[in-house]
């Protein structure tokens, strides 16, 4: 008896440690100094709550267990070890799998209680196990979006959100029905099918250009779901966990939208890029200025300072390795050379960072879209590279352009603005740019790679003249 | 109410409030890190999943059980790897690569 209690409070006390440990873990990675002692925190807190788990006397099998944490470890090390540049669907695949983890549990768990499952009992389980499912279709929506094997276009109908809503509906409804017919234990699988179904639903309408508002939406709904677990088994350490996971989605959710200027809700009800295709129709012909890699190496080499602002067509066009080369040559020449991230450029939060810090570019010189509009005027060149929207000045001037209002980097306030493009296609949203337009812009048509790795050859003196 | 949901309804709102503290000064430079660091964290729902597991409390609940254990562990496995990963890459000016 006292040796029961001894290690239960053992395992509380171990809890109770992990989860310092791992506030710890989210206040170092406040500073990319003290970052990595930050994940060695995070892993000492969860390597110790797991092994002291295996300490509950409520155990009596382990071979499952260790059949499990097997099939964990041949999984988990490859998504571990992807590209930097599959980063985002490895993320959103995690999701699905946190989301799947808890929705499994509260699954097992309803069965195990009922039919002698309290009310309360049983909506925690049901809001915890139609959060998770949801989450679980929803997040693996997002990774097929983002590994490009589904379509990137928003897919939309007409009575979208009706049907999606009445789905969700029905969810609800068959919970409040079990809450109080537990004994009708076959409406719960349903309900766990709907859920996915609603999961399905809610991210197919979003566009590519969404998906870092829906990454980090999803984020904070398998963070929920974890804490509703917690809620659930009685579990103060999931509650914890679940809740620093979610508050985490939670604000980059909000980062993320204020950095389009939209609503949670228009992100998730109003598919981007329908409405003003008709509009753009009938433009009169416009000119713009193209330059070729010999006119533009010879701008940017005879300048003072240049801004790159890097989009998802760098990611596209794996050109960030090129860019370095570009970096080094003109840092060499004693040219200032610095990074724009618009919060929402790339597929998810903070993915032009990681793609450059891989491709060894100095943190200290990726700057955030305040410091660089700040500094715009005095810039001689805007280098943007796969980037539209987030550089388009009609989200200032023109009101009747969907993306008025939303927060840009500046480019039309350098002296030159050289914009890196394939066509003259609109981009993603299929929303037009004027900048594209203006006198001082010039539009360096092509691959990005090839592009920037034609203005390195050039800058090195390899032009052969 | 019952009292074990109040209890964890407190711990909730504290953790969610500190949470958020912390959660807002993380650089924006590091938030793809922080959404894999924060997936590894979260997968603690690894001891729930093994104590479902263990407890042979029927076939259905083991096997759910070991299903969640495998895909919260290669979460928490692989979250960890990749944040750590990523994070190596972040260096200032001047401290060039080995």
């Amino acid at each position: 008896m006292t040796t029961t209690l001894a290690a239960s409070q053992l395992v509380d006390f171990a809890y109770i440690f992990a989860i310092a440990l791992f506030i710890l873990s989210l206040k170092w990675l406040s500073s990319p100094a003290t970052a990595r002692h930050g994940v060695l925190a995070g892993e000492i807190g969860a390597a110790v709550a797991v092994v002291t788990t295996f300490f509950n006397p409520e155990l009596v099998e382990f071979k499952w267990i260790f059949v499990g944490l097997l099939a964990g470890v041949i999984i988990g090390i490859p998504l571990g070890l992807v590209p930097i540049t599959a980063v985002p669907q490895r993320t959103a695949m995690s999701h699905a799998f946190g989301a799947l983890a808890a929705s499994l549990i509260g699954i097992s768990e309803f069965y195990v209680r009922t039919p002698h499952i309290t009310k309360f009992g049983m909506i925690e389980i049901a809001m915890e196990v139609i959060i998770g499912s949801l989450s679980v279709t929803g997040s693996l929506i997002a990774a097929g979006k983002l590994q490009e094997i589904l379509p990137q276009r928003p897919i939309v109908y007409k009575g979208q959100n009706i049907v999606s809503l009445t789905v969700l509906g029905t969810a609800v409804i068959l919970a409040l029905v079990l809450m109080f017919r537990p004994d009708l234990t076959v409406l719960f699988p349903i309900m766990v099918v709907v859920s996915l179904f609603f999961g399905f639903l809610l991210v197919m309408p979003i566009g590519g250009a969404d998906m870092p508002t829906v990454i980090s939406l999803l984020n904070s709904y398998v963070g929920l779901s974890a804490a509703l677990l917690g809620f659930v088994l009685s579990s103060r350490v999931l509650v914890v966990a679940g809740a620093l996971d979610g508050s985490s989605g939670f604000i980059l959710s909000v980062i993320m939208c204020k950095a389009m200027n939209r609503s949670f809700t228009n992100v998730l009800f109003g598919a981007f890029g329908q409405l003003q295709v008709s509009a753009e129709a009938g433009k009169e012909e416009r000119t713009v200025r193209s330059a070729s890699p010999e006119e533009a190496a010879q701008i940017i080499g005879s300048s003072n300072s240049v801004i790159v602002v890097p989009g998802y067509g760098m990611a596209v066009a794996q050109a960030q390795h090129k860019v370095r080369e570009m970096f080094d040559i003109l840092t060499k020449k004693g040219i200032d050379v610095k990074f724009a991230i618009h919060p929402v450029a790339g597929r998810m939060p903070g993915h032009m960072n990681v793609l450059l810090a891989e491709a060894d570019i100095p943190y200290d010189k990726l700057i955030d879209m305040e410091t660089a509009n700040s500094e715009m005027p005095q810039t001689d060149v805007a280098l943007i590279i796969g980037a539209n929207d987030v550089t388009n000045p009609a989200a200032k001037t023109d009101q009747g352009s969907p993306i008025y209002g939303m927060p840009i980097i500046e480019v039309d306030k350098a002296r030159t603005a050289m914009v890196i493009k394939r066509s003259l296609n609109p981009g993603f949203a299929g929303i037009d740019n004027p900048l594209y337009y203006m006198d001082k812009t010039l539009m360096l048509f092509g691959d990005a790679k090839k592009f920037v790795s034609d203005i390195v050859h050039e800058l090195s003196g390899g032009g052969g003249h | 109410m019952p009292a074990d949901f109040t209890i964890s309804l407190y711990v909730f709102v504290l953790a969610g409030f500190l949470g958020f503290e912390v959660i807002k000064r993380v650089s924006p430079l590091l938030h793809t890190p922080l959404m894999s660091l924060t997936n590894a964290l979260d997968a603690i729902v690894v001891i729930a999943a093994i104590i479902i597991c263990g407890r042979r409390e029927s076939n259905l609940s083991t096997i759910l059980g070991a299903i969640a254990v495998a895909a919260a562990f290669s979460n928490m496995i692989g979250g960890f790897l990749i944040t750590d990963r990523m994070l190596r890459m972040f260096k200032l000016s001047g401290r060039k690569k080995q």
